[in-house]
């Protein structure tokens, strides 16, 4: 390659959108999405099976946009990037299986890459960073799929997990209490909407991971001083729901939403920050569809300032799953030196963050 | 004719047809790893024979019925490669395939109706029925299917060929020669070069998954009374 501004393709597929992102090095020339979002609204969550099945028909379709609204050919792409995991195994198995078909045909080298890193990744395009990604760099993501903090050395080859949800991802537990209290799906918008109008400090929902044995000190951590736990908060969500409706009350939705999302922002938060502070972490990307939350957004940034670290939040379209982003990590990996993944790999539907790419088969 | 097919409905298999000549092939008996192994075969297979993508006269599609997520990496597979070579796209059924491959190895009588099945999982068959051409080399007739269900219910008197004569033999009266098949490329591009040449409809590469998702739609919740 003879470009310090590769002609990169991403393409992910790890959850219900099919993307495909185009990036000449840090520039951003398409973010073409196509979402199954619509066909799972009457489960009340993402259908893995239902999201595959859109994958294999949206995507030549959402390539052939991709490269129109782009303005670019197959010949001239430099490399393709694809999301090799962590997410639904069927779901990424489409994305990986057209992605070689996409290296065979062209004869363009593959990169098969990490969805999660990749989150971080698209901070290098659409003006999110405008000089580069900043030093001392974390990343707080938070979707209907993830919910991690992460330490960025190198984003292109060294990147650490902090903590993690250790059940359900925080945007899932949106959506079953959304389910609970009866508003429907996707619960983050619904519930978020509702909050406005109710009390945060109505009802106290539990932190999850928070009691001292959980957290233990900055000398001597516990076993989960950054991680998180979500799957109780639903269950006190029907628990107080039962409670009003067996004492014959009306029951208080708005307030109910309001201190359910509450607890979710205020322990994501607490618990960032401080990994943050005791990682020597001084600037936090937010990424993730639910960075799109008005509250998440408000108390990340109250607490960032509060203790000096510089909060930074990509477009919408940049934080939910994209083939951008792909294509942007992608770039950085080429431009470090990285070797193709050949086209011989597996998905992988838990890869850890520390692989920021597959090596060859 | 210069075809390449691919078939993932039960094993993986790649064949690169020249008229009626198998140029190359490759078949994979694990079924579990459809999106590790196709591409390569692709890639090793044109580059063996030396022939560019773009020389095809047609990229051809097994589209099933069979389990849905490796049947997915056939079908985006070969949809990806029609596109990027710019060369026609064909679909055909996979079950023709196996009836195709058993009619012309002589393994049921011509003119005879016989039955085609495969492994659909939890205990239930792919199955279509046909009837043996009267001339050698020509394709059988489809009479019905394909369904999915218990072997136990297939019509029964009928030969069967595939995979589920060998998974089900108490229930299906199977040809021992072709108790163990699965769909292959090279007879699946057979097919679509006699439909192309007698100038008959090829079908799309829709898949043929014949079940739905098993997505319930979650009840009301229940609520709590006084
Ligand atoms: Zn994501």
């Amino acid at each position: 390659m003879t470009t310090d501004r590769p002609l990169v393709l991403g393409i992910e597929s790890s959850c219900d959108e099919t993307g495909i992102g185009i990036v000449r090095g840090t520039e951003l020339l398409t973010n073409t999405v196509s979402s199954s979002m619509d066909e799972h609204v009457r489960f009340g969550g993402v259908i893995p099976e239902i999201a595959s099945r859109a994958h294999l028909e949206a995507f030549v379709p959402t390539l052939r946009a991709a490269l129109d609204d782009a303005g670019v050919t197959l010949d001239e792409l430099d490399a393709i990037a694809v999301t090799a995991g962590p997410g639904l195994s069927g779901a990424l198995m489409v994305g990986v299986s057209a992605a070689k078909a996409l290296a065979v045909a062209t004869g363009k080298p593959l990169y098969a890459i990490n969805h999660l890193v990749a989150h971080v990744g698209v901070g290098m395009v659409g003006g999110t960073f405008s000089d580069g990604l900043p030093p001392n760099l974390g990343a707080l993501l938070v979707s209907g799929g993830h919910t991690e903090i992460l330490r960025v050395v190198n984003i292109a080859n060294d990147v650490e997990l902090l903590g993690s949800t250790i059940d359900d991802a925080a945007g899932e537990a949106y959506d079953k209490t959304a389910r609970i209290l009866g508003l429907g799906y996707p619960g983050g918008p619904a519930i978020d909407r509702l909050a406005r109008q109710g009390d945060p400090k109505a009802i106290r929902f539990p932190r999850g991971l928070s009691q001292p044995k959980y957290m233990g000190s900055a000398e001597e951590p516990g076993p989960h001083r950054y991680d998180w736990s979500f799957s109780g908060l639903k269950t006190a969500v029907a628990r107080s729901v039962e409670q009003y409706e067996a004492a014959g009350l009306e029951v208080p939705v708005a307030d109910i939403a309001a201190s359910f999302q509450e607890a979710v922002v205020d322990i994501i938060t607490a618990k960032a920050v401080l990994a943050c502070r005791e990682h020597g972490i001084t600037n936090l990307l937010l990424g993730g569809g639910v960075a799109a939350n008005r509250r998440l957004r408000e108390l990340t940034g109250e607490r960032c300032a509060a203790a000096g670290i510089t909060l930074t939040i990509p477009a919408p379209s940049l934080c939910t799953d994209n083939g951008a982003m792909v294509a942007a990590l992608g770039a950085q990996i080429v431009l470090d030196g990285g070797s193709p993944s050949g086209i011989a790999f597996g998905t992988d539907p838990s890869l850890p963050v520390t692989s920021v790419m597959l090596a060859e088969a | 004719m210069l075809l390449l097919a691919l078939d993932t409905s039960a094993a993986a298999t790649v064949a690169l047809l020249h008229d009626d000549a198998v140029v190359g092939r490759f078949a994979s008996a694990d079924t579990r790893s459809h999106a590790e192994v196709l591409a390569p075969a692709v890639h090793r297979i044109l580059s063996d024979a030396g022939v560019a993508g773009t020389e095809l006269d047609a990229v051809v599609a097994g589209v099933g019925p069979g389990p849905f997520t490796g049947l997915r990496a056939g079908l985006v597979t070969a949809r990806t490669l029609g596109f990027v070579w710019g060369v026609p796209l064909y679909g055909v059924m996979s079950l023709d395939a196996l009836a195709f491959d058993a009619a012309a190895g002589g393994a049921v009588p011509a003119g005879s109706a016989f039955l085609a099945g495969t492994d659909a999982r939890r205990g239930e068959v792919y199955w279509a029925a046909y009837r043996a051409p009267s001339q050698p080399g020509a394709l059988p007739e489809l009479l019905d299917g394909p369904h999915v269900g218990s072997a136990s219910a297939l019509p029964g008197g009928q030969p069967l060929v595939g995979r589920a004569a060998s998974l089900y033999p108490d229930d299906v009266d199977g040809v021992p020669s072709f108790a163990a098949s699965d769909p292959d490329a090279a007879s699946l591009a057979r097919v679509a070069r006699l439909r192309l040449l007698a100038g008959a409809p090829l079908r799309d590469t829709s898949p043929l998954y014949l079940r739905e998702s098993d997505a319930q739609v979650p009840g009301p919740r229940k609520r709590a009374t006084a």
